[in-house]
């Protein structure tokens, strides 16, 4: 028996699992668990409560909701999910690309996207996508719903802007046009990324998002001008220690080999983008 | 001690059992329901050799609490017995694929996951799949020939392999 005692709890609707988790300061929502368990496995949490909303219906919805340009995710939409939904191939399939890289087959079949973006760990991919989509979440909290925009949603190391009793009930992505690109450098496939970045690029326009490298939560860069997304990886490498604050020579070096390979994929994005239309 | 009662089915029958609540799914597997081909490495849901199959998918056991398996299907390596399942062991076998076998029930049930919905599976994909599936002992080339052999290519290799 590995983690230590608590109380389970299995909520049967938002409202009950908002309640609960208000209620306990020590009691933690379970969704996928592929970083809580771990964690409790070696004791380094010991939630006092399990509220395990895997029954939650509302919190699955996988819909492009077209009127508006937007595909909802459901918190508890699995990563395999996004991986293979013919959906997300339709709309955004850039998306697959991203849930593809999250650690192995059984551990995306179980973890969620809302568990990651709360757990909120730096070297995670879908907080810097998030970003770089300016996805919203919606959460629900004791009193009402609220929205948060991505770029503030993780506020730190680890760290979310969820306040007490609060929890993530879906993001509304975007559906913008442009190009997308992702790269990451993980010692071996499946494992946590040592850095990457997504870049988004529209016309003159290139944004840039990072993740890992001991930042604490995902860094942006936008860059405007003309012309071939060929910035170069000292460019990049160059941004990286400007805006991020990062001083390691080699973390500086893979985050502006990871920003150049993601702009090149985003340029050829672009092109594909327009030639559909 | 609180316990939770759950019920579930287990390699296509039901079982019932009483449990803490902290019970992992791979302790009530190995210790309260006699699969010890559900093997436990890390508890870090790295190695994979707990991995099982949940409503069909794969999973770590190791990762679960027992009472989440209540009301869904769990299959283990007790469990596979349809054709493909003997052509996966006969395979492994002539393919020197396992040789302590610590990692080998988990292998056989991501192979078999895969080949049942990706006949066609070429050999980056057999890899891929594989990949959450640490084995310390055959260097991996064997399990992938085992694999690629069942295939609808016969092992004769993908685009992205040469
Ligand atoms: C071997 C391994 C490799 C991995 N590799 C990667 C990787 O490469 N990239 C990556 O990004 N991740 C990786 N992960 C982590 C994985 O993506 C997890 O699925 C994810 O971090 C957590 O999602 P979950 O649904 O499992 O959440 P859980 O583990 O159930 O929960 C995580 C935390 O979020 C809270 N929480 C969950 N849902 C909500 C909600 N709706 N509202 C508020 N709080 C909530 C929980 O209370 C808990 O504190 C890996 C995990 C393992 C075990
Ligand atoms: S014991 Fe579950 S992944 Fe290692
Ligand atoms: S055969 Fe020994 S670990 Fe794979």
């Amino acid at each position: 028996m590995k983690p230590a005692h608590f109380e389970y709890f299995r909520a049967a609707t938002i409202g009950e699992a908002v309640d609960k988790l208000g209620g306990d300061p020590e009691a933690r929502l379970l969704a996928g668990g592929q970083s809580l368990i771990p964690a409790m496995n070696f004791r380094v949490a010991r939630p006092s409560q399990l509220i395990d909303i895997n029954g939650l219906e509302e919190l699955k919805p996988l819909v492009a909701r077209l009127p508006e340009n937007i595909l909802e995710v459901g918190a508890l939409v699995r990563h395999q999910q996004i991986a293979t939904s013919p959906l997300v191939q339709r709309y955004l399939p850039f998306m697959a690309t991203v849930a593809l890289s999250i650690g192995h087959w059984a551990i995306r079949s179980r973890g969620s996207v809302g568990g990651s973006l709360c757990h909120a760990d730096p070297a995670a991919e879908w907080p810097a996508f998030m970003v770089a989509a300016g996805a919203e979440m919606v959460v629900a909290g004791p009193q009402k719903y609220r929205r948060i925009p991505a770029d503030t949603f993780c506020s730190g190391f680890m760290e979310t802007a969820l306040g007490p009793g609060e929890m993530l009930v879906k993001i509304e992505i975007p559906l913008a046009q442009g190009g997308w690109g992702f790269w990451e450098v993980a010692r071996r496939p499946g494992d946590f990324a040592l850095a990457g970045a997504v870049c988004r690029r529209h016309h003159s326009r290139t944004t840039v998002t990072w993740f890992g490298a001991d930042l604490s939560g995902p860094g942006t860069v936008t860059v405007e001008s003309e012309g071939g997304a060929g910035h170069g990886t000292h460019f990049w490498e160059d941004a990286a220690s400007r805006v991020l604050a990062v001083d390691d020579d080699y973390m500086l070096q893979i985050l502006g080999y990871c920003a150049d390979q993601a702009c090149r994929q985003a340029q050829s994005d672009e092109g594909r983008d327009y030639d559909n239309r | 001690m609180t316990t939770v009662d759950i019920a579930f089915l287990l390699n296509g029958r039901p079982v019932s059992l009483s449990v803490e609540p902290r019970l992992l799914l791979s302790d009530a597997l190995r210790h309260h329901l006699g699969m010890t081909s559900t093997h436990v490495g890390c508890e870090q849901g790295v190695c994979g050799v707990c991995t099982i199959l949940l409503d069909g998918a794969p999973a770590r056991s190791c990762l679960m609490l027992a009472v989440m398996a209540d009301g869904r299907s769990v299959t283990t390596a007790e469990g596979l017995s349809d054709p493909l399942a003997e052509q996966l062991r006969d395979s492994f076998q002539e393919h020197h694929a396992l040789q302590c076998g610590f990692c080998t029930p988990a292998m056989l049930l991501t192979a078999h996951c895969l080949l049942s919905a990706h006949p066609e599976a070429g050999e980056s994909q057999i890899r891929e799949a594989l990949s959450g599936n640490l084995c310390r002992c055959t260097g991996y080339q064997f399990i992938i020939d085992a694999v690629s052999s069942l295939t609808e290519r016969g092992g004769e290799g993908d685009a992205s392999h040469g």
